[in-house]
């Protein structure tokens, strides 16, 4: 027995406890994890292919070249009929997500951050005011706020014949929002060339001030210029043209309005609700930003005579905005994955549309797939875009 | 030093009441409401904000609204059809008190709705004592709640023993749904996030790329999605001529969805306990399980105790989208009965949405509420 | 961890499997739960709808308790599973349901599929409803252009729709939903002038809207709907047992055996109504389908002849008040026809 109390500790432990091992343990575990997991998947494969097999359907994305058959409300980019392909009705969808995405992000964000910083208001009423906005929109679900544009509001407005005309020919009814729309005559192009001429001049122009301010301290109105350039020149391209540009004007049709664009309820509905509900989850991101900013930081700039204004402008935002982009960069993705909701209120976004093909041609996988690689690939974009994003306004450290 | 000198006071003055812009509400209303001539400017802005919209609200929601009636001539004007004057304009509440008892237990035959009632006064009795952190017996109360308690509600809730007729899923609807999809989703998703938590921060790859490829896939797709695949894509990935509850579909969607949102809170939980907490379970001998059921995990979730709730509350408001796989829960059913013709009017949509909202955010508020007040009394003990 | 959660969900999902498990013939399957799992839809007054105590009535629901009073002599063994157009064959593939009674469309694409059409309870066509009141002007489909068109998503209305416009070259807007009532409410606010389904289901929602008097059918048909029960391909025994409940509604109007006198008629001496309701010596024609001998009349008890079920639903003992028609007997002018039961 003395012996063997004093044979090494480590050689007899190993032998005894293979078991024991954590490193075998964790590979055994390992091993059968995945031979689990591939016997799962082999047994869903398998009754897959019998299901399909009993259902005469053929897998496979060759069906996407058919003849789709079916009308698509709303395809502002893209030339479709029924006589288009599967395929394009998907584009018409993922394009019309990606529109009701984008001005709703940009909306929500201008909202969220209007709000939120009226949560930090000195003023109670404000301060109150944002207060209870967040505290309804952050605790009903988005789809009742979609309902509630839809069924409660956009629905109940006055039929075609008794539209409600607002400023520059424009008319709200209960088939959507009307407005003139431009048509772009001989020699249009010319202010597009403006347009751009008249970005990239400010762009040229803010760095040139900037540089000088470097230097010389001098400001330079940057914001004034730009806006005249970015206006001025485009006008100045119709003006030379002789205006070849003239307007579409909604008029009372036998059904409806005609003529001029038209923006529909189930796109207006879905829009705001997305826009005020994200809204509010962005105000509490931005009020926690700002309040992560240390008092230090705005007492010493109004130590250095900054008033309020410049102070948040240059002192309090830019270092919030490390604190807030991140949870900013996961609502912008929620906002982008709530729009699937459209297919609550039929407006055709990449879910409703794919939903009717799926039950069109009975390719569930297919079409699932299809759904889950552009909402993935959507959200690493949107995560690349903001993690750049991120970087260039992060903490420069020596 | 004498202390005769005439200039200097020997008795402290009367202390004077400040004066009237210094004091009670006018000083409030100078701090608070016209400290700058912008902050006037914007109290001004807001006041006739609210001027313009309160009156006409309340108006609505109270003055004009109609609380009882038969059918939709209450709450329609003459043009309508109905006997309100022109013009006429307020909440149809009468429509909610009408159909009240679907909104709550949906198509749940009538004379069973006690067994509801009965799961839903336990439920109560049981979860009052254990939020509230004075309350004794703590351990047993949890036990029976989360344990106990669920099959006890299964077995009222779906019937079929003891004499009790059995309900099946498809007729339970209103905010029977959603509660128990609710309650069920919350108590699947809180251990399955912590799992793919601790799977993600394993250090044995494999498990670590199947929990990160399922949480990174989940949480970049939409409910809806998912939804979709449990009604759609399930029964294919069956053996033909099997099939699951509808009901259960939807219970597997939510509690997958909203279990890999919980993951993520839980592991920013566990990056946050420092290294040196690891180290000295280590260096104490504790197997992993040992170190993280003792040592990490009750740490690490008393940190995210707000992430946690603010995802329950997420997961509450997303059994809403259960009616776009045509099951009926409180907003489903409230939904379902605009197109019922003895109700249907101008007023009956915006009525019903206020209501179901309302229902909502009284659950998300408490919720959110609680959450704030339990992170403030564990605060106190984590402050070094 | 990962496999202690997987380990869970398989118990857990076995556990509902077993307990849902189908056996080889759906017919054994039924009889073994005691009742028949019937696909309805979620709402169409006259063809299947719950009312307020959530007790299902109409056309479709009548066929229901047809199926079952023939297997187990009991109209009242029967669950209804309302669906949407899009739930509806994946939840008679999953199983889920035993038949599909369900105004659905028999078309060659669904018939191979992995379904069978057992045949056609109600010849339809698809038509346009609008509201009269505010469109005053118009009485043809074809004066239609660039109206707003309501449409139920996953039908094959909407691709009816979609070729009627583009054939007679005019514009429209579809206004698309997934579920029968969200297109009922769309067309009941206004959101859109016509509304295109199959005629049938244009009467019973003009039932449901607000103002029924304001809106008429037009007359246009543009498309054949055969409507019909639908089974599961592969188990012929099933499909031949939902085929001939349908065939013996027929016969049962054609003999004039009613709800009233079927009871009596069993002592008829006409052959032909002995040997249809199994009164024969010795017969085999109940039996040799996997029922009892009496099934037709456990179907006539139940619901009556088709006459009678279509008269009580959506005819001039209901509120559509729907003419026969096509649906009439082949005797009377309509398509109607029974195969003979011998």
């Amino acid at each position: 027995m003395a012996s063997q109390d004093i044979t090494p500790v480590g050689r007899s432990s190993a032998k005894a406890s293979l078991l024991y091992d954590p490193k075998v343990r964790g590979l055994v575990f390992q091993v059968l994890t995945v031979v689990v997991i591939a016997g799962l998947i082999y047994w869903i494969i398998n009754n897959t292919i019998t299901n399909l097999q009993r259902a005469n359907l053929a897998s496979g994305f060759g069906f996407l070249d058919g003849r789709s058959g079916f009308d698509i409300s709303s395809s502002p980019y893209l030339a479709y009929s029924s006589d288009s392909t599967y395929i394009k009705a998907l584009w018409v969808g993922i394009l019309n997500t990606i529109t009701v995405a984008f001005v709703g992000i940009i909306t929500a964000t201008i909202i969220g951050f209007v709000i939120g910083i009226g949560r930090l208001s000195h003023n109670w009423l404000i301060r109150k005011i944002c207060t209870v906005y967040v505290e309804i929109f952050r605790n009903i679900p988005p789809l009742l706020v979609i309902f509630f544009w839809y069924l409660g509001v956009l629905s109940v407005l006055p039929q075609a014949r008794q539209s409600i005309h607002l400023p520059f020919n424009t008319y709200l009814n209960n088939r959507g929002f009307f407005f003139p729309s431009p048509v772009f005559g001989e020699g249009a192009w010319l202010a597009g060339v403006g347009l751009i001429v008249g970005i990239v001049g400010a762009l040229l122009v803010k760095r040139w001030a900037r540089k000088r301010q470097m230097v010389t301290g001098q400001q330079f109105p940057v914001g004034l210029t730009a806006l005249a350039l970015i206006v001025g020149l485009p006008l100045l391209a119709l003006l030379i043209k002789g205006f070849p540009l003239s307007f579409d004007y909604p008029v009372l049709g036998s059904f409806n309005l005609k003529g001029g664009a038209q923006i529909g309820p189930e796109f207006m509905s879905l829009y705001l609700a997305l826009s005020f509900y994200t809204a509010s989850f962005i105000a509490e991101i931005v009020r926690a930003g700002i309040r992560g900013v240390g008092k230090g930081q705005s007492e010493a700039s109004h130590a250095l005579g900054l008033r309020a204004g410049p102070t948040t402008r240059l002192v309090i935002v830019p270092q919030a905005m490390r604190i807030i982009i991140p949870p900013l960069t996961s609502q912008y993705l929620n906002l982008t994955k709530n729009s699937s909701l459209a297919v609550a209120i039929g407006y055709p976004d990449l879910v409703a549309v794919g939903g009717t093909i799926l039950n069109q041609t009975g390719h569930s996988i297919e079409v699932v797939a299809i759904w889950m690689v552009v909402y993935l690939g959507i959200s690493v974009l949107t995560s690349i875009f903001m993690n750049w994003f991120n970087a260039r306004v992060a903490l420069v450290e020596r | 030093m004498d202390n005769n000198l005439s200039y200097v006071r020997t008795e402290m003055l009367q202390e004077q009441t400040p004066p009237l812009g210094e004091r009670g509400i006018i000083r409030w209303m100078r701090i608070n409401l016209f400290a700058t001539p912008m902050d006037t400017a914007l109290t001004v802005f807001a006041l006739l904000v609210i001027a313009w919209f309160l009156p006409g609200i309340i108006n609505w929601l109270f003055v004009n609204a109609v609380w009882s009636g038969p059918d939709r001539s209450v709450c329609s004007t003459v043009a309508q059809g109905g006997i309100q004057p022109e013009g006429w304009s307020g909440a149809c509440w009468a429509y909610v008190n009408a159909n009240f008892s679907q909104f709550m237990y949906g198509p749940y035959p009538i004379d069973q709705h006690w067994r509801v009632n009965i799961v839903a006064i336990l439920f109560v009795l049981l979860l009052v004592p254990l939020l509230i952190p004075k309350a004794p017996y703590k351990v047993a109360n949890a036990i029976v709640f989360f344990f106990i308690f669920p099959i006890v509600a299964f077995f009222l809730l779906v019937g079929g023993w003891f004499g009790l007729p059995y309900v099946e899923t498809a007729n339970w609807g209103g905010l029977l749904v959603t509660l128990t999809l609710s309650f069920v989703g919350i108590s699947v998703s809180l251990p399955l996030g912590i799992a793919l938590a601790l799977g993600r921060r394993s250090k044995m790859p494999v498990i670590k790329m199947l929990c990160v490829i399922f949480i990174e896939t989940i949480r970049g797709i939409p409910l809806i999605t998912v939804l979709f695949m449990a009604s759609y894509m399930l029964p294919l990935f069956l053996p033909p001529g099997v099939s699951f509850d509808k009901y259960l579909r939807a219970l597997i969607g939510v509690a997958l969805f909203a279990s890999a949102y919980m993951a993520e809170v839980v592991r920013g939980g566990l990056q946050a306990i420092p290294k040196g907490q690891y180290e000295g379970a280590d260096s104490l001998g504790l197997s992993y399980w040992q170190k993280t059921g003792l040592i990490i995990l009750p740490q690490a979730l008393k940190l995210v105790i707000p992430g946690i709730v603010n995802t329950f509350i997420g997961l509450f408001k997303d059994t809403s989208l259960v009616t776009v796989i045509s099951m009926f829960d409180l907003l489903g059913t409230v939904k379902q009965h605009f197109a019922d013709a003895n109700w249907a009017s101008p007023q009956t949509p915006i009525s019903g949405l206020i209501f179901a909202g309302f229902v909502f955010w009284i659950f998300c508020f408490g919720m959110s509420r609680y959450s704030i007040f339990m992170e403030k009394r564990l605060d106190k003990g984590h402050k070094r | 961890m990962k496999n202690l959660v997987l380990k869970g969900t398989l118990a857990v999902s076995a556990l509902v499997l077993l307990a849902t498990a189908a056996s080889a013939s759906t017919l054994d399957d039924v009889k073994k739960k005691g009742f028949l799992q019937c696909g309805v839809n979620t709402g169409l007054a006259g063809f299947g709808a719950p009312n307020d105590k959530g007790e299902w009535s109409g056309f479709d629901v009548d066929y229901c308790r047809a199926v079952a009073a023939a297997i187990f002599g009991d109209g009242t063994k029967v669950k209804f599973t309302p669906l949407s157009a899009k739930d509806r064959l994946p939840a008679l593939q999953s199983g889920e349901i035993d038949v599909l009674i369900r105004n659905t469309t028999w078309t060659l694409s669904r018939d191979t599929q992995g379904f069978d059409f057992t045949g056609v309870n109600y010849f339809d066509g698809q038509g346009f409803m609008i509201n009269s009141k505010k469109l005053s002007g118009i009485n043809s489909a074809l004066q239609l252009s660039g109206a707003s068109v309501c449409v139920q998503a996953g039908t094959t209305t909407e691709l009816n729709l979609a070729d009627y416009f583009k054939a007679n070259k005019m514009e429209y807007n579809p206004v698309v939903f997934e579920k029968l009532e969200e297109v009922n409410a769309a067309y009941d606010s206004g959101r859109c002038d016509v509304y295109t389904t199959d005629q049938s289901g244009l009467y019973s929602i003009r039932l449901t809207l607000s103002a029924p008097d304001d809106h008429v059918v037009l007359p246009e048909i543009i498309s054949k709907e055969p409507l019909g029960p639908v089974v599961r391909q592969g188990d012929d025994q099933w499909a031949d047992i939902i085929r001939w409940t349908h065939f013996a509604l027929l016969t049962a109007e054609e003999l004039g055996i009613t709800k009233a006198n079927v009871e009596e008629l069993t002592k008829s001496d006409s052959p032909e109504i002995k040997r249809v309701l199994g009164q024969e010596a010795n017969t085999k024609l109940g039996t040799d389908l996997g029922l009892t001998n009496d099934w037709v009349v456990n179907i006539v008890k139940a619901v009556g002849n088709y006459g009678e079920v279509f008269e009580t639903n959506i005819g001039s003992g209901s509120k559509l008040k729907i003419a026969r028609g096509i649906n009439a007997q082949w005797s009377k002018g309509g398509l109607q026809y029974a195969m003979p039961i011998r």
